[in-house]
């Protein structure tokens, strides 16, 4: 199958409003004849669900939450961009544009890009509407804060807590359509597999978390928002039951898996304390406007930090970039702190640490000023590691984040299999190798809000759908294939409960496929992941029921399905033979060590095929056109 | 650390429970609560037993998903903190941890320390939010909002839903949670075409869903991970007598 | 009128209903103290007093039914907001939150108010049932009170009467803020308007009435 990414026709400013009055619509009348279903219910999910309610199909919503307000899009800090130019500081939809495919190192669909930054200016007006209280100035307007990659205030936000309030309105308007009965939500239920009658997605397969009840739901289209993989490497600064399952079983049903070494690594975070860390928190990147990096010169020095004089500090972020300096964006400063320990200048008792120092900006403008600009943020981080930053310096190190990857989608934001949409975090399509900050939350609302709404009208209305329902055949099918997985994964019995494999799956993710990778580490990894998964399903030990509440049988499909992907990511990671954003191959960089693409060999999207367990995956790729954006170097110099 | 976890065990929502106690050893004071309960209970699966099942998804404050009295504290000893942000130095060497999951008839026992909080969601369902479609709505700036009133509603929007304000308090009431919604929308030139159905409804919902009369103890604000105000509540009873007379 | 039906049924209607009641009890109060404090003046003043008030019965019984209503709202509603908590809490933990999230006397309500009610039964069966049979013009009130039986001369008498109004103080120390709290002015614009206010009748009033058995029981 040849990928068709179906961009619209014309120039990149048209082609939405030309695929628009293009597509097909649904009578308002027949709407309510139409099923969806959309599984996940954070930004993407749960705005989509809403709006398509609104528009009135049937929508069935399912989470593997309690609520749709616990969603980890409400993890969020910083903000969400849009091109208001509000600031009047130059700002565009073209430049957000430009600024998003650059910073995303040109390995994102332009069509795609273009179309976000478009509908960016709706989504501040639709949050706004619902009662978002993002912050304003003293005159009542909306204030806007600069951010990572760009030279314009474009970010709206409110407080710290941006994710969290554009749920909590996303989450707004979705109980508002629970009420009237148009969403029917289906809290703590389990997307387990997606169902396919003559080749389109017609429903899933759920587990009832509470009872264990696995059940079919039917409709006519199926999207799915369920969110990224970075958790593939245990710890990370995602939440603790952000999983693959949906994505990675819609693979195993056709759904290609795009570029799915893209990840983005953190520098900010605050770093793993021992062997028994369940996760990593993330600080916001704004700390490194005022705090300086540094480690001491001398390998293995565990001083105190006071004591060691200015000299035998080696601030390596303004000593290799004198222009950018502790401001280099996300993924250079992440890969040079892990080179800084890997020669042994770490600290901390992990050595797995750099020093995020602001003395300096204390002595220039006060302790209070430092307060009042960053108090929070010290303030978690003394609760976290009982250490007061305010006198000694932060220890901070790089850690998993986000996932530009994930499934292959059109412009319409369909998959390879027909009627299965993939929105938000999980599909492939805005971020290229990188994102950048603020954007997250931007992509989510704009495919939910803005775009699912439009073209799944356009797939409902060419028709050719059966007239189905959950007792086809198909669901028997696939139920019972499911509940014997299930019983096989219970019946193993064996001796490493579900965190010792998962741990071990991490460490071989952040050694051989984290922030820098090589052939011959990612070979090893080809090598480490199947052994460790043959050990899974002889040796993992799952205790209880399948009937009942049992996180223990959650966690372990969840992880059955990570120790597949680990290979894809190691095999993904290995054919991209540059380094670009979040992708780093040693063997591909500059003689100043830095990351060098190769534009005539992988301005590709790699969109990988499931051949079966044990065969190898096929490679399709899309090739990338860039017809406005100028193909450059970043230097940071 | 040497700690003692006696926690609550209740294998179904219909099965009677029991406190059970478990020693735990080599806790570190970096440790999250979490974490060491991660500890005991991958501990318990090695010897065949059943782990604690708790109730947690971001560990990082924001969620709201977790939730767990610890020694008659909703989230623990702090202020301003969830169950998931708390660590074990702040608990001392050979404490007794006694765990039960949150006590209020409207947040059934799923599981252990897990119960169900979809109450809170039927409440919201009431008329927590504004009547918007997507599409057709102003530009973000054509109204102008006093900061203020803006900085009130988010004090009162920060809440996240995790109901240690129910927990604690001994008559089981959601006014705080209640309040903080109908505040954010009162506050704020969006609320006002709804103000007075909203906040009827909301409180209609909150009785049917059994939680208990709020008898301003303010034990709710003491607890609140995220602060919220009682002054919240005051608002609720305010608009709650507008829109009735 | 089905809508004033729903309010009184709903949770704040039911905690308005407490709080107006409460309010107006304390207003009660505030005028009883008056009528006691003449005691100190003695018993040509205070038999004065009671005397005038029984030339205006119709005024007098007015007000007690009016006194004997809110007492009853403010009882019945208070039993069955009770029971409706305790029912919303069916299960109580092992280990209860304590005094680190609330204050004694915001956790006792029902306590200090049962106890309180007590006390009230003693008080009009002693006191004002007395005084209902007194009806010859010389009848001497502040014999009743001071010396009889029954009376503050009594340390037991005097020593309960006390007990009961601390109680009553307590009662009030949360009943009188809350109160407003219930009426939707808690917010911090009018919160130490009302904390003095408060002060005046959570303890200035009990204090008064205190003075009395401590005066006529203990220091005479």
């Amino acid at each position: 199958m040849t990928l068709n990414s179906k961009i619209p026709e014309g120039s990149v400013s048209q082609k939405w409003t030309n695929h628009k009055f293009g597509i097909k619509l649904v009578n308002p009348a027949n709407k309510r004849k139409y099923d969806v279903i959309v599984v996940g219910t954070g930004l993407a999910g749960g705005a989509a669900a809403a709006t398509m309610a609104e528009l009135g199909y049937n929508v069935k919503a399912f989470s593997y939450h309690e609520s749709p307000r616990r969603a980890h899009s409400i993890a969020a800090q910083g903000g969400i961009n849009a091109a208001k130019n509000y600031p009047n500081d130059g700002d565009s939809i073209y430049r957000l544009f430009y600024d998003t495919v650059k910073g995303g190192d040109y390995r994102a669909r332009e069509s795609n890009v273009y179309r976000l930054a478009e509908v960016s200016n709706h989504i501040i007006d639709q949050c706004v509407a619902q009662g978002v209280p993002f912050a304003r100035e003293y005159g009542g307007l909306l204030d806007n804060r600069s951010f990572g990659g760009a030279q314009v205030s474009r970010t709206f936000y409110a407080r710290g807590q941006t994710g969290q309030q554009l749920l909590l309105g996303v989450y707004s308007s979705l109980v508002r359509q629970m009420n009237t009965g148009k969403v029917e939500f289906f809290p703590r239920h389990d997307m387990l597999d997606v169902v396919k009658v003559d080749g389109k997605a017609r429903g899933i397969i759920t587990r009832n978390l509470v009872t264990g009840e696995i059940t079919s739901h039917s409709a006519h289209a199926v999207i799915l928002a369920t969110g990224g993989y970075g958790n593939v490497f245990y710890l990370s600064t995602n939440a603790m039951a952000s999983n693959v399952t949906a994505s990675w079983r819609a693979h195993k049903q056709g759904a290609y898996f795009a570029n799915p070494c893209f990840t983005q690594i953190h520098p900010t975070c605050i770093p793993v304390s021992s062997d028994q860390q369940s996760k990593l928190t993330l600080m916001s990147e704004s700390l490194r406007n005022d705090g300086r990096v540094w480690v001491p010169k001398k390998q293995g020095d565990d001083r105190n930090p006071k004591d060691i004089s200015e000299d035998e500090r080696d601030y390596y972020l303004e000593r290799l970039y004198p222009s950018f300096g502790n401001l280099v964006p996300r993924d250079v400063a992440s890969r040079r702190a892990k080179e800084m320990c890997d020669k042994g200048h770490g600290v901390g008792p992990t050595k797995l640490a750099v020093y995020l120092d602001f003395e300096d900006v204390m002595q220039r403008n006060g302790k209070d000023w430092v307060s009042e600009k960053y108090g929070n943020l010290f303030d978690m981080y003394k609760q976290i590691t009982g250490e007061n930053p305010y006198e000694t310096p932060m220890k901070i190190y790089p850690a998993v984040h986000y996932t530009m990857g994930g499934l292959w989608v059109d412009y319409n934001l369909m998959s390879t299999v027909p009627g299965l949409h993939i929105l938000g975090e999980a599909n492939f399509s805005d971020h290229g190798a990188n994102r950048l900050g603020a954007s997250a939350l931007m992509q989510g609302l704009a495919d939910g809000y803005f775009i699912i709404p439009y073209t799944i009208g356009d797939y409902l209305a060419r028709g050719g759908l059966q007239d189905i329902n959950s007792s086809h055949e198909a669901f028997k099918t696939a139920e019972k294939n499911i509940q014997t997985n299930l019983e096989k994964m219970m019946a193993i019995k064996g001796t490493k409960t579900v965190d010792d494999i998962h741990k071990e799956l991490g460490k071989i993710m952040w050694e051989y496929v984290g922030m820098a990778r090589n052939k011959e580490g990612l070979n090893k990894a080809l090598d480490l992941i199947p052994q460790l998964r043959e050990e899974f399903w002889s040796n993992v030990s799952i205790p209880g029921g399948l009937n009942e509440f049992n996180p223990e049988l959650e966690k372990a499909s969840r992880l059955a399905d990570f120790l597949e992907l680990g290979e894809l990511m190691a095999r993904d990671a290995l054919n991209r033979e540059e380094s670009c954003g979040g992708h780093f191959r040693e063997e591909y960089q500059t003689s100043e060590n830095e990351a060098k693409r190769n534009d005539n060999d992988f301005a590709y999207v790699a969109a990988w095929e499931f051949k079966g367990a044990n065969n190898k995956p096929e490679l399709h790729k899309e090739d990338l056109i860039f017809d406005e954006v100028g193909l450059t170097t970043r230097s940071y110099k | 650390m040497k700690i003692t976890v006696q926690a609550w065990r209740q294998s179904s929502p219909t099965s009677a429970g029991e406190f059970v106690s478990y020693p735990v050893d080599n806790v570190s004071e970096d440790m999250s609560f979490f974490e060491m309960m991660d500890k005991l209970n991958n501990n318990l699966i090695r010897q065949g037993k059943d782990p604690i099942s708790f109730d947690h998804d971001c560990r990082e404050g924001i969620c709201g998903t977790c939730g767990i009295m610890i020694n008659g504290r909703a989230h623990g000893p702090l202020k301003g903190v969830t169950s998931c942000q708390l660590h074990m130095r702040s608990f001392k060497d050979g404490e007794t941890l006694v765990v039960e999951p949150w006590r209020a008839n409207s947040f059934p026992v799923i599981r252990d320390l897990v119960v169900d909080r979809s109450s809170f969601d039927r409440v919201m369902e009431s008329g927590g939010y504004v009547s918007v479609n997507t599409g057709g709505v102003p530009d973000a700036n054509a109204t102008p909002i006093l900061k203020n009133d803006v900085d009130l509603a988010f004090d009162a929007a920060a809440c996240i839903g995790c109901g240690a304000c129910v927990a604690t308090c001994k008559n089981s009431s959601a006014m705080l949670f209640v309040g903080a919604k109908v505040t954010q929308y009162a506050l704020l030139p969006q609320g006002q075409v709804e103000r007075k159905n909203r906040v009827s409804n909301m409180v209609a919902q909150m009785d049917i869903e059994g939680f208990g009369n709020c008898t301003n103890t303010s034990a709710c604000e003491v607890e609140c991970p995220k602060e919220i105000s009682v002054e919240n509540i005051a608002r609720l009873n305010r608009e709650f007598l507008k829109a009735s007379f | 009128m089905t809508w004033i039906f729903t309010f009184f049924q709903s949770s704040i209607g039911k905690k308005i209903l407490m709080a107006t009641t409460g309010i107006l009890l304390s207003l009660f109060l505030a005028t009883h103290l008056l009528g006691n404090l003449m005691l100190f003046g003695g018993a040509e003043m205070f038999n004065n007093y009671v005397h005038s008030l029984a030339n205006m019965k119709p005024v007098v019984r007015f007000a007690e039914v009016i006194l004997t209503l809110l007492f009853l709202a403010h009882i019945i509603s208070g039993i069955r907001v009770t029971l409706e908590n305790k029912r919303a809490k069916s299960i109580s933990y092992k280990i209860s939150p304590g005094p680190e999230t609330t204050k004694l006397h915001s956790r006792s309500m029902a306590i200090s108010g049962s106890i309180v009610f007590i006390f009230l039964v003693f008080h009009l069966q002693t006191f004002w049932y007395s005084f209902q049979n007194m009806h010859s013009a010389d009848a001497d009130f502040y014999d009743v009170v001071i010396n009889s039986k029954v009376g503050y001369n009594n340390p037991l008498i005097a020593g309960f009467y006390i007990l009961a109004l601390l109680l009553l103080a307590l009662h009030l120390r949360h009943g009188f803020q809350s109160a407003f709290q219930t009426f939707g002015v808690g917010d911090s614009r009018y919160k130490s308007l009302i904390e003095t206010v408060a002060v005046f009748f959570w303890l200035v009033i009990p204090l008064g009435f205190i003075s009395i058995p401590v005066y006529f029981g203990f220091i005479k």
